[in-house]
């Protein structure tokens, strides 16, 4: 390659690195802090009246959720778990207004059973009549219900412990970003192995997915399993049968590898429960993602997201949310900022619900058309707005798959450009991209060829971000303005809409990700209620330290 | 330029037979596991066949790129090909056949009848999340989709689509037990046919990996689409026989 004549800005390049740490207040986009603390404002009013809405409502997974955290498991002969079993006789009787704790710490302090899984067991079978206590019976169950829920979230707590103690053993991965590769099988016993060795190549962060259709299953799986479509499972003894197998592989490799799952479908707060009892480390956990692309009613899903992101909170468990599902149906380029937008929505919602900067991996795609001209410098001005916008979120990067063709070196190269914007962006958890999507689910010559590739980006240019300063006013730093200001715009537009909860209006006219979901439509709408006076859950009560 | 219909792979000179390719073996990377490698090219029918590159990965594996020039040959007037006996549309052209051949949107009403509670098939087809990065129907601004989910009794399917003015009907059929998809879908097959006027009828789709292309009239339907079917080859079908043959009938 021939060396590019000096040109007139030279100057100013070299003294990058000075001015970078001189501004670093403004940031490498000199973004300006008015408009920035407009558009955290504007989200904050468009969520607020979406957190009313939680707080007035439960639902069958939050209930469910509960009883998992007391203890109960386990499924009967048709493998239907006990907590829908327990928790569908109790909403016969009585509904879950009430909140599932009352009715159910009741008929245990009435004797009706010594225990939760001997009561669901009677309940199934029609023996047991469920009611709402009061009086002293009321306090009793209070007292009952929040002794048992509570031993649940204090073996939340000594998971996190446990992971505290393991980091500070066997250390936190050696570079930024962090590589996470995905595993599955749809064989928990095929996905350990591979996962180990995914680990061995230099994975930090390993992500199960989930056979397809799970989301929209309104209970839990059971047990270890062997067969998924496009995925695996989610049950709890596989999250505990992972875990196991990448403690294996930390005391191995001498750095503490982070596992994956996801929290979201219409279990998502039984999800985040599980995981938070079996040590997960990450949880996918989107606020919109099951109402746009699952067709989840959005009552349930923010009521279900608040829950699950309490427990997140209190497990100490990294959310990563879902921004990159925007770019695989709308355009790149024309929605960039419903990407902006919904990461400013999350961070709200996560905030709320107790979670802290380091817990946001705040996610968004290299998405672009590769075709359009100045592709790459958009990318880098879409990334650093992120990264800039949330300084101290651990932003979760997510490489091509739009315009992945089947051309496999092409998308090699894609995928190399993917990473070098990430490390020159400074993102936080890079999903490491094969040049075999939308071919094959990958090869092990895919993902050493996809580390490979990781491992010279970072290896050569992985502090090209000190040189790396946008020119001021330049191209990168004007996109990345024009895509803030169009976020501001649209979350005014959102605020417009006539009922208080703009959002909910928005999302039934298709703001987002170009899918129409009304407020009054949806999978799981049936599981959701209205809280009665005297609404009661233990679990709520002790996540907001109440 | 080749004559005739007699064909080489091209490197860089007409006639070299030259190929690429890649794979793994299983085994730790040594001299033995590069003749291994030529070994499979010449087996292939490649020789000389030159291991360019080889990459241990990990303690048990190693991959390989090999070059070299293959012996066979290809004959133009001898490949076969299965064509598709509607033309594979993209969303845009979908989208742009229903409005200008219908004039409004094409309904679409699906669900997995029967017991069966696997909903992975047809929501791989209608959900806008689709499958194989294709998305799915609900992606298609011309289509209005119904998805009526698991568990879904004939009876009520029937009812939806009449309530729906259904121009299709998809129900995919995972469970297999002592043939349950099939007696499914006849039974479907039959509910619609005894619901409708013949010319009335909504076109009756299926789909499951179990199901075969061919057994479309055994099972009383209009279609099968069997394990792979993405949501584009559907919309593409459903384009050809609802709007397409319409307009040339």
């Amino acid at each position: 390659m021939t060396p590019r004549p000096p040109d007139p800005s030279a100057p100013a390049v070299r003294r990058a690195p000075a001015r970078a740490r001189a501004s670093r207040k403004g940031g490498k986009l000199d973004l300006d802090p008015l408009t920035v603390r407009k558009a955290r404002t504007l989200a904050r009013q468009v969520g607020r009246p979406i957190v009313t809405l939680a707080q007035q409502h439960t639902t069958v997974s939050v209930e469910r959720a509960t009883l998992r955290l007391a203890g109960l498991e386990g499924a009967d002969a048709d493998g239907i778990p006990w907590v829908n079993r327990l928790l569908d006789a109790v909403r016969g009787d009585v509904g879950i207004e009430h909140g599932v704790a009352l009715p159910v710490w009741d008929a245990l302090v009435r004797g009706e059973a010594d225990d939760l899984a001997v009561l669901a067991q009677k309940a199934s079978a029609g023996s047991v009549r469920f009611r709402v206590p009061e009086g002293r019976d009321l306090v009793r169950a209070r007292a009952g219900a929040r002794r048992q829920v509570g031993a649940g979230l204090r073996r939340v707590d000594a998971r996190r412990r446990e992971r505290d103690r393991m980091v500070k053993r066997y250390g936190d991965p050696r570079q930024q970003p962090w590589i996470y590769l995905i595993v599955a099988t749809g064989d928990i016993y095929e996905d350990m192995p591979q996962a180990q060795q995914a680990a061995r190549e230099g994975a930090d962060v390993i992500a199960v997915i989930r056979s397809t259709g799970q989301s929209l299953l309104d209970y839990v799986p059971e047990g270890a399993t062997r067969e998924g479509f496009a995925g695996t499972y989610a049950t709890q003894e596989n999250f505990r049968l992972m875990r196991a197998a990448l403690d294996e592989s930390s005391r191995e490799l001498g750095r503490y590898v982070r596992l994956t799952n996801y929290a979201s479908g219409l279990c998502m707060p039984e999800i985040a429960a599980l995981a938070g009892l079996e040590r997960l480390d990450m949880m996918l956990n989107d606020s919109m993602y099951g109402i746009l692309f699952r067709d989840i009613n959005p009552v349930r899903t923010f009521v279900d997201q608040r829950f699950s992101r309490q427990v997140h909170a209190r497990a100490g468990i990294i959310i990563n949310t879902g921004e990159d599902n925007y770019l695989t149906t709308a355009d790149a380029v024309d929605a960039a900022h419903t990407v902006t937008v919904s990461q400013l929505l999350n961070e709200y919602f996560a905030k709320e619900a107790g979670l802290e900067d380091w817990q946001l991996g705040l996610g968004h795609a290299f998405e672009i058309d590769p075709e359009l001209p100045d592709s790459f410098r958009m990318e880098l001005a879409h990334a650093l707005l992120a990264r800039e916008l949330f300084p101290k979120a651990p932003l979760k990067w997510m490489p091509p798959t739009r315009h992945m063709t089947g051309d496999v070196f092409r998308g090699y190269l894609l995928d190399s450009f993917f990473n070098l914007a990430g490390t020159l962006t400074g993102q936080g958890i890079l999903l490491v991209g094969m040049m075999t999507e939308a071919v094959v689910t990958p090869w092990i010559s895919d993902r050493d060829l996809a580390l490979r590739s990781v491992r010279y980006v970072l290896n050569a240019a992985g502090n090209l971000h000190e040189d790396f300063v946008p020119a001021p006013d330049g191209f990168i730093v004007q996109r990345a303005r024009q895509v803030l200001a169009e976020g501001i715009d649209l979350l005014e537009r959102i605020l417009a809409h006539e009922s208080r909860t703009g959002l909910l209006d928005a999302i039934a006219d298709g703001t987002f990700g170009l899918m129409k979901r009304p407020a009054d439509a949806g999978r799981g709408l049936d599981g959701v209620a209205v809280k009665a006076d005297g609404y009661f859950n233990p679990a709520s009560e002790i996540l907001e330290d109440k | 330029m080749s004559e005739g219909s007699i064909l080489r792979p091209y490197g860089d000179t007409t006639g070299d037979g030259m190929v690429q390719l890649s794979f793994t073996l299983p085994v730790a990377h040594s001299k033995v596991a590069e003749g291994a490698a030529a070994q499979l090219a010449n087996k292939m029918g490649i020789d000389p066949a030159l291991v360019v590159h080889a990459q241990p990965m990990g303690p048990g594996f190693t991959f390989f790129v090999v070059y070299g020039r293959v012996n066979h040959l290809v004959d133009l007037d001898k490949v076969e090909v299965v064509e598709r006996d509607y033309p594979l549309l993209s969303p845009k052209e979908v989208n742009l056949a229903i409005r200008s051949g219908l004039r409004r949107r094409l309904v679409v009403v699906g669900g997995c009848i029967g017991t069966d509670a696997h909903t992975v098939g047809i929501d791989a087809i209608l959900n806008i999340k689709g499958f194989a990065g294709e998305k799915g129907l609900e992606y298609y601004r011309e289509i209005k989709v119904v998805n009526l989910g698991a568990q879904v009794s004939v009876p009520r399917l029937v009812e939806r689509a009449r309530e729906e003015k259904a121009d299709a009907v998809l129900v995919s059929q995972v469970v297999t037990q002592r043939d349950a998809h099939v007696h499914n879908t006849q039974e479907m097959s039959a509910a619609f046919r005894e619901a409708y006027p013949s010319d009335r009828r909504p076109l009756m789709v299926v789909g499951g990996p179990r199901f075969d292309e061919t057994m479309a009239s055994q099972l009383g339907v209009d279609r099968v689409f069997s394990r792979g079917t993405t949501p584009g080859e559907v919309a593409s079908y459903l384009t050809h026989r609802l709007v397409e043959s319409r307009r040339t009938a």
